[in-house]
C-alpha cells in the first residue's frame, strides 16, 4: 500500500492540519516509511483473536446519574482565545 | 548539612523528621541549583514562590507531627500534568498561554502528601518522542557526557526534563509519564530509576492525554526506595478516571526486604536483538547473574510476538492520539492562528493546528487519522488491537509458568547525541522503545534500574517487568538488583 500525494492531502484535510502543496511529497514519503513499518502486522495470524479493549478485565464503575460539577462558566472561558458575552467566539459558520 | 539537593527522598525525609534540616532549606538548595542549570533546559516553568510557600507549610506540618511520606520534599513535575494556575503546555506551542483552572489528581495527591513543586519539566511535545527533541521549549540536555567530549547528549524522552533534573540533582525526584517507554528510557539514559506502574494504578485525570489506553504516570527517582515512597503518594483510585483501579495501595517501601530467594526471573530470548551492542548483552547477562547470586532462579522464556509490538504500537498510539488531539481546535484554550479576511472555521482549525503542532505530532496525528479512516480501520487498527491481545497473552503465559519478573535491557544503546538520531527516518527513533513498548501494550508494571557504565562513561540500565498490580514485588526485585549492581556514578558538573 503506497500513499501518493493526493492521499496525503486527503489525510491532512481529515486531520484538519494545513499542509502546503510543496510539503506533500515529503509527507507522503514519511507516511510510506511508517506504513511500511506497520505493514509487518500482516504476518501475524489473528484468526479468532479478540481485539484487546482493556488491560485488566473489570466492570466499569457506575455512578449516580446526577450533576457533579458545573456553574463555572468564567473558569471554562478563561483560557479561550476569543470569548464574548459568555460564549466561545469563532468565525462565522452559517451564511 | 551541605549539598541538600543531592539527597534522595528517603534520606531527606529522615533528616526532616529528625529535625536536622527544614523543607525550606531543602527547597532553597534545589531552587539555587535550578537557577544555575539553565544549560540543561530541564525546568521550563519555575515556580519558586509556590515552592517556598509549600515548603513553609510542610515545615509547619512536620513541626505539628503530621508528616506524610512526601512531606517537605522538593520535586519537579512534568509539563504534561495540569497544575492549577501554572503553565501546562505538554511541550507544545498549541497550549501556549494555557493556565489550567484545575490540578491533576497525581500532582494534587503529591501536594496533599506535602510534596513541594519546584516547577514544570521539559518533555517531548505531547510526550511523542524519545530524545526530548520535539519540545517547543527546545532540547533538554543530559548532564552526562562521553568522557571529555563536550557533545550534548539526549537525556532521553519523552520525560527528558524529568530525567535530566533528577540526574543533575536539581530536585529530589520528579514525575514522569510513560506511553511507550517515556519514563524507563530516559531513566536508563541518565543513571536514574524510573517506574511505570500497572495501567490504572495512577489516575490519568488532569494529565494531557496522548494515547489513553497506554498512558501511565510514574516516579523518576534516585533510588528504588525513593520510587517506592513516591509511587505510594501518586497511586490510588480516582472516580474521575474510569480506568483507574479501585485497589488498596500497599506500603511499597515496607515490601523492600531485598530478599528474592526462590523468585523466578524470566529471560526472554526474543529480546536478544540483531546488532545489539555487546555491552548491553553483557550487562543483561551480568544482571541475571546478580539476581541469581541473590537467590533467584533464572529461567529462559519466550515472548513470541515481541517483534510485532512496535508496529502495533505505531498504529494504536497514533490512532488514540489523533482522537485525543482533536480537542486542540483554537476555540477553547491555547493558540489560535491569526486568520485572513474571509477565513471560515475550517481555515481556523487547519491553520491553528499547522502552527500549533510540531512536525512529529502532526505526523502522528495524520498517521492515526489514516489508520482510523474508512476502509483501513480493520486492516490497521483492529488488526493492531488483536496483535495487542497476543502480546498480552505472551506475558500471561510466562507468568502462568511461575515467572515472577522478567529481566530485559532497558534500551538498545546508551544515550545518543542530540541531533544524531533519526533526522531523516522517524522509524529509527521509534526503535528506541523496542524493549519498553511491550509493557505498555500489556499494561504491566516495568522499572528501569541503573546497572552499569559503558565504554564512553555513560550509564546503562536494565528493565524488570512484573505481574499486574504487583509493583511491590517488582520494586523488591529491583531493590535487590540495585544493591547488587551498586551503581553510584554521577555526571561531572559542567553546566
Amino acid at each position: 500500500m503506497s500513499i501518493d500525494e493526493s492521499t496525503a492531502a486527503r489525510v491532512a484535510k481529515l486531520a484538519r492540519i494545513r499542509v502546503e502543496e510543496d510539503a506533500l511529497p515529503a509527507l507522503a514519503g514519511e507516511f510510506n516509511t511508517i506504513l511500511g513499518f506497520i505493514e509487518q502486522l500482516g504476518e501475524v495470524d489473528v484468526e479468532g483473536v479478540e481485539p484487546m479493549t482493556g488491560v485488566t478485565p473489570m466492570r466499569l464503575k457506575r455512578r449516580k446519574d446526577v450533576v457533579t460539577d458545573g456553574n463555572q462558566q468564567d473558569k471554562i472561558l478563561s483560557n479561550a482565545p476569543d470569548a464574548r458575552e459568555g460564549f466561545f467566539a469563532v468565525p462565522k459558520v452559517v451564511e | 548539612m551541605s549539598d541538600l539537593n543531592k539527597l534522595g527522598l528517603a534520606e531527606a525525609r529522615d533528616a526532616l523528621r529528625k529535625g536536622d534540616v527544614t523543607s525550606v532549606e531543602l527547597t532553597e538548595a534545589c531552587l539555587s541549583e535550578i537557577e544555575a542549570a539553565d544549560a540543561l533546559n530541564a525546568f521550563v516553568h519555575k515556580t519558586p514562590e509556590i515552592a517556598l510557600e509549600r515548603a513553609r507549610a510542610a515545615d509547619a506540618r512536620i513541626g505539628a507531627g503530621d508528616a506524610p511520606a512526601m512531606c517537605g520534599l522538593p520535586i519537579g513535575i512534568k509539563d504534561l500534568f495540569c497544575t492549577k494556575g501554572v503553565p501546562s503546555q505538554a511541550g507544545s506551542r498549541i497550549l501556549e498561554g494555557f493556565l489550567p483552572e484545575y490540578e491533576s489528581t497525581v500532582s494534587q495527591q503529591l501536594a496533599d502528601a506535602g510534596a513541594v513543586m519546584l516547577g514544570k519539566l521539559n518533555m517531548d511535545e505531547f510526550a511523542m518522542g524519545s530524545s526530548n527533541e520535539t519540545s517547543v521549549y527546545g532540547n533538554a540536555v543530559s548532564p552526562w557526557r562521553r568522557g571529555n567530549d563536550d557533545t550534548q547528549l539526549t537525556p532521553g524522552g519523552s520525560s527528558g526534563g524529568s530525567a535530566a533534573a533528577v540526574a543533575a540533582d536539581l530536585c529530589l525526584a520528579a514525575t514522569g509519564t510513560d506511553t511507550g517507554g517515556s519514563i524507563r528510557q530516559p531513566a536508563a539514559f541518565t543513571g536514574t530509576v524510573g517506574l511505570k506502574p500497572t495501567y490504572g494504578r495512577c489516575s490519568r485525570w488532569g494529565i494531557v492525554a496522548f494515547a489513553s489506553s497506554l498512558d501511565q504516570a510514574g516516579p523518576m527517582t534516585k533510588s528504588v526506595r525513593d520510587a517506592a515512597i513516591m509511587l505510594g503518594a501518586m497511586a490510588g483510585h480516582d472516580p474521575r478516571d474510569s480506568t483507574s483501579v479501585d485497589l488498596a495501595v500497599p506500603d511499597f517501601e515496607a515490601l523492600l526486604t531485598g530478599d528474592i530467594r526462590g523468585k523466578r526471573i524470566g529471560i526472554p530470548k526474543e529480546y536478544r536483538m540483531d546488532g545489539m551492542p555487546e555491552e548491553i548483552e553483557a550487562l543483561w547477562h551480568e544482571g541475571a547473574e546478580m539476581l541469581k547470586s541473590a537467590g533467584a532462579e533464572i529461567v529462559d522464556i519466550s515472548l513470541p510476538h515481541t517483534r510485532y509490538a512496535l508496529p502495533a504500537y505505531y498504529v494504536i498510539a497514533p490512532a488514540e492520539a489523533s482522537s485525543n488531539l482533536a480537542r486542540y481546535d483554537g476555540v477553547r484554550y491555547g493558540h489560535r492562528a491569526t486568520l485572513a479576511h474571509g477565513d471560515g472555521i475550517t481555515e481556523m482549525y487547519e491553520k491553528t493546528r499547522a502552527e500549533g503542532f510540531g512536525a512529529e505530532v502532526q505526523r502522528r496525528v495524520m498517521v492515526g487519522t489514516y489508520v482510523l479512516s474508512a476502509g483501513f480501520y480493520d486492516a490497521y487498527y483492529n488488526r493492531a488491537r488483536k496483535v495487542r491481545t497476543l502480546i498480552k497473552k505472551d506475558f500471561e503465559d510466562a507468568f502462568a509458568q511461575g515467572v515472577d519478573a522478567i529481566l530485559t535491557p532497558a534500551t538498545p544503546s546508551a544515550a545518543f547525541g542530540l541531533g544524531e538520531m533519526g533526522q531523516a527516518d522517524p522509524v529509527q527513533m521509534y526503535l528506541n522503545d523496542v524493549f519498553t513498548v511491550t509493557v505498555n501494550l500489556a499494561g504491566l508494571p516495568g522499572i528501569a534500574v541503573p546497572t552499569g557504565i559503558d565504554h564512553q562513561g555513560l550509564p546503562l540500565g536494565l528493565q524488570l517487568i512484573g505481574r499486574p498490580w504487583e509493583e511491590g514485588d517488582l520494586l523488591n526485585t529491583a531493590y535487590a538488583l540495585e544493591q547488587a549492581a551498586g551503581f553510584v556514578a554521577k555526571p561531572g558538573k559542567w553546566w
